[in-house]
């Protein structure tokens, strides 16, 4: 993946709390992903072996809700380095599947996946917070624009690669970015 | 017949006297969304989605339930309309569970369509997470609370043309829920014939057959004019 210097637009992509679906979806745009790859940058991506965000993104696809504290610091650091800031499928849209916990107590919820006798091949006693090994639960899990300015919403579980691939294109043609309906449904 | 004449969105049009002013609105192909409102029920007035401008006034009227009068004058999609219905959208997908990627009804559903259809990329308000539970307890239908947006289509249905009145309201606001019985589960109460009607007029994945899973239920609302049409006006479409 290049990640020269040379003046196309500078796409960053972000796997917050999600499946990693929405990215799969991404991959699935098949050759035209290098056509994707021709017109961008790719600057950071989970597909690619990048440590810190960059600075001056112009283009980034947020995929996954805000369901931790490593989620939200990052969401804020992005939206920082940004220029345009997609909600990239229905996680960062609406929340979806992993909002589907608010209902729960946030107490049992890691307990629940450590040491429940139900999950008893699970990993073992629940890490404690300061050992950094996992991030802290935020009580509620929000959608991206629950704590940062989202200016494009790209919904579906996951966007089709059809959406994916008109959004792209909306974006770098610099136009304005309103899908037809039948592609911007939820779900 | 006697008629009125009105003018909507800038052209003169009669109705009959006793229509509704979404009557005289669809009689134009004017495409107005509604949820509550199901042709062959009688109206509830509940969604508000079917709002329009009326000259002269200064609420909104839900056409649904507002009658046509001589002379009115209405908008059908103004910017502040276009705008109401949106957020209305973004309220019922706000106070309940709606999970689109693994419901029943997704791809199938009213709501799911509005929302796109109107423009709702995204929800403003914070989501309510209601922790509500879904009753399978009858033998063939499930009732899922989490994705009921109170349009009442089913109780109605239940009772107009089921004659059963298994189904009711409980509550108020954002507490109503749809009861079956005396507030009992399903599958327990013996008023309810299991015709299945409640399941297809609901818009959403509140009411689906048990049995199937993400984006597996269709309805079919075709069946309630059929039935009304044999019963009212002895039409027979039996083929
Ligand atoms: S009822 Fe409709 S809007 Fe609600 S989750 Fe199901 S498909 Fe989505
Ligand atoms: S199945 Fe029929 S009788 Fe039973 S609740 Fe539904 S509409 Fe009423
Ligand atoms: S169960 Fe369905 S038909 Fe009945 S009120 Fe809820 S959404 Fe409407
Ligand atoms: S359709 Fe008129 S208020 Fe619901």
């Amino acid at each position: 993946m290049a990640t020269s210097t040379s003046s196309k637009p500078r796409l960053a992509t972000v796997w917050l709390g999600g499946c990693a679906g929405c990215h799969m979806s991404l991959l699935d745009l098949d050759e035209r992903i290098v056509d994707v790859l021709n017109l961008v940058d790719l600057v950071y991506s989970p597909i690619a072996d990048i440590k810190h965000f960059p600075e001056g993104v112009d283009v980034t696809l947020v995929e996954g809700s805000v369901c931790n504290e490593e989620n939200l610091h990052l969401a804020r650091e992005l939206r920082k380095k940004s220029k345009l800031v997609v909600a990239f499928g229905d996680c960062a849209v609406t929340g979806n599947v992993p909002m589907m916990r608010n209902r729960l107590k946030l107490e049992g919820i890691i307990s629940a996946v450590y040491t429940e006798p139900f999950y008893r091949e699970g990993p073992g006693p629940v890490p404690q917070p300061e050992s950094g090994a996992i991030p802290a639960l935020l009580p509620k899990v929000v959608p991206l624009h629950g704590v940062i300015p989202v200016d494009v919403f790209l919904p579906g579980c996951p966007p089709s690669p059809d959406r994916i691939w008109a959004a792209i294109n909306a974006i770098l043609s610099g136009g304005p970015i309103e899908l037809p309906v039948e592609m911007r449904t939820f779900g | 017949m006697s008629v009125v004449t009105l003018t909507i969105n800038d052209k003169l049009v009669s109705a009959p006297r006793t229509a509704t002013l979404l009557d005289a609105i669809q009689d134009q192909g004017i495409d107005v969304p509604t949820l509550c409102h199901l042709k062959g029920l009688s109206e509830r007035g509940g969604c508000r989605l079917c709002v329009v401008e009326v000259e002269g006034s200064p609420r909104l009227a839900a056409s649904c339930v507002t009658p046509v009068a001589e002379g009115m004058v209405i908008r059908t999609h103004t910017e502040k309309i276009i705008k109401y219905r949106r957020q209305m959208i973004e309220l019922l997908l706000a106070e309940r569970n709606h999970v689109c990627a693994v419901c029943v009804q997704n791809g199938n559903c009213e709501l799911q369509t509005l929302a796109a259809k109107l423009g709702v990329t995204s929800v403003r308000y914070d989501y309510i997470c209601p922790d509500l539970p879904m009753d399978a307890s009858h033998e063939r239908f499930v009732m899922d609370h989490n994705r009921c947006v109170l349009c009442g289509r089913c109780n109605r249905v239940c009772d107009e043309v089921e004659g059963a009145h298994t189904l009711d309201m409980a509550g108020r606001g954002i507490h109503s829920k749809v009861i079956a019985g005396m507030n009992q589960p399903w599958g327990t109460s013996r008023s309810c014939t299991s015709c299945g009607k409640c399941v297809q007029v609901c818009p959403t994945g509140a009411l689906f057959k048990k049995g199937s899973t993400a984006a597996e239920m269709k309805k079919q609302h075709d069946f309630l004019l059929w039935i009304l049409d044999g019963r009212e006006k002895k039409i027979w479409r039996w083929s």
